[in-house]
């Protein structure tokens, strides 16, 4: 049922936005075009903000510095009741949303997508969105040069997010 | 705090290659990164191209303004510095229902467009303002409904029951929203007093 709604929204909202403008008799295909301009403007102001984040966290990540991170952390996640095997998800998840999906990839290889481990990234990798992709493109796009406490909201809400998938995996699959 | 988190992923990414002998590695790396985000930015220009004609329809119809007034009462809460029936308010919902359904590059073009829109009431325009990082707040959480691409993922990876995540799912994220909305409104009373 969720999944019908989510296959029919787009092209619902493609027929319903038309539809009402058809009558209200605003000029179709015109203030499409015109609206569709903007696009292009927008992808280009956010190219340089995207290369700025993109190549910081590749330069982490390959340098291996990212898994070093995370097994400088593992002790702490064993003593909070986290599998260990989830916290490089819960590091990555802010920062490359392809990067974590390519991590969950891996824990379904290893342990199975319907075991409590592949559960648990499953629910990790789809509560949150990736923090530093829309702090990066979203404040790039009108030269917000001052995020002022922007990161952190959005950095600790992630926190919350994976700790409360942690407690309702545990609660729902152990 | 963003220069500073952009400076310590290249000086600790850096540093620890050099000790560990990764330094080739980095390099190509980087390189293939810029490469690979200027990619990114064209393959957004489509899709950001069509949701912006959409929304010009929207808005020259005045489906805007009706979508503004019916969450009125939860946007005057969230938003309080954002007249009631602003334009901002249909894109902020198109993208927060957007990410419900988990239609993730329908949800960027509608976040920029709002954007746009906060920044044209935005007293200063170098620094973000209170309902920017509202906005970016509810984004990051990103409640989420039905979480598409790991959907996708579990049934490509043998899952017998793929969507079989999406109530645990719903609990974290919910859980997730409602700390970064309160975390917010500490922090812009501490900031915008």
């Amino acid at each position: 049922m969720l999944n019908y709604i989510s296959l029919l929204a787009v092209p619902l909202i493609l027929l319903l936005i038309p539809l009402y403008a058809l009558i209200k008799k605003v000029p179709l295909y015109e203030t499409f075009v015109d609206g569709a301009a903007e696009g292009w403007t927008v992808a280009l102001k956010i190219m340089p903000f995207l290369v700025g984040m993109l190549v910081a966290i590749a330069v982490f990540r390959s340098s291996g510095a990212f898994a070093a991170l995370a097994n400088l952390l593992s002790p702490f996640c064993r003593a909070l009741g986290i599998p260990v095997d989830v916290l490089p998800i819960a590091l990555m998840r802010p920062l490359s949303g392809s990067g974590s999906l390519a991590l969950t990839a891996e824990v379904f290889e290893r342990y199975g997508p319907d075991s409590f481990i592949g559960m648990l990234a499953s629910v990790m990798q789809g509560s949150t969105d990736t923090t530093f992709y829309i702090l990066a493109v979203y404040f790039g796009s009108v030269g917000i040069k001052k995020y002022r406490y922007a990161p952190a909201v959005g950095l600790a809400a992630d926190a919350i997010s994976f700790i409360s998938a942690v407690i309702v995996c545990r609660i729902l699959y152990s | 705090m963003l220069n500073m988190i952009w400076f310590a992923l290249l000086a600790v990414g850096i540093t620890y290659a050099l000790f560990t002998g990764n330094i080739g590695a980095v390099t190509t790396a980087a390189f293939s990164a810029a490469a690979n985000a200027v990619k990114l930015s064209i393959e957004l220009a489509g899709v950001l191209c069509l949701w912006m004609g959409l929304l010009k329809l929207a808005e020259r119809s005045g489906m805007v303004n009706i979508i503004a007034k019916v969450i009125a009462p939860i946007a005057g809460w969230l938003f309080p510095s954002v007249p009631r029936d602003d334009p901002a308010f249909f894109a902020i919902v198109m993208n927060l229902a957007a990410n419900f359904l988990g239609l993730g590059n329908a949800a960027t073009p509608f976040g920029l467009k709002a954007m746009e829109r906060l920044q044209q009431l935005n007293p200063d325009p170098t620094a973000a303002s209170a309902p920017m990082i509202t906005f970016l707040a509810l984004n990051t959480a990103c409640i989420t409904f039905i979480p598409t691409l790991v959907i996708s993922l579990r049934a490509a990876s043998g899952s017998a029951n793929p969507t079989s995540i999406i109530s645990a799912t719903i609990m974290a994220t919910t859980c997730g929203t409602i700390f970064a909305v309160i975390f917010d409104r500490l922090l812009r009373r501490h900031y915008f007093r």
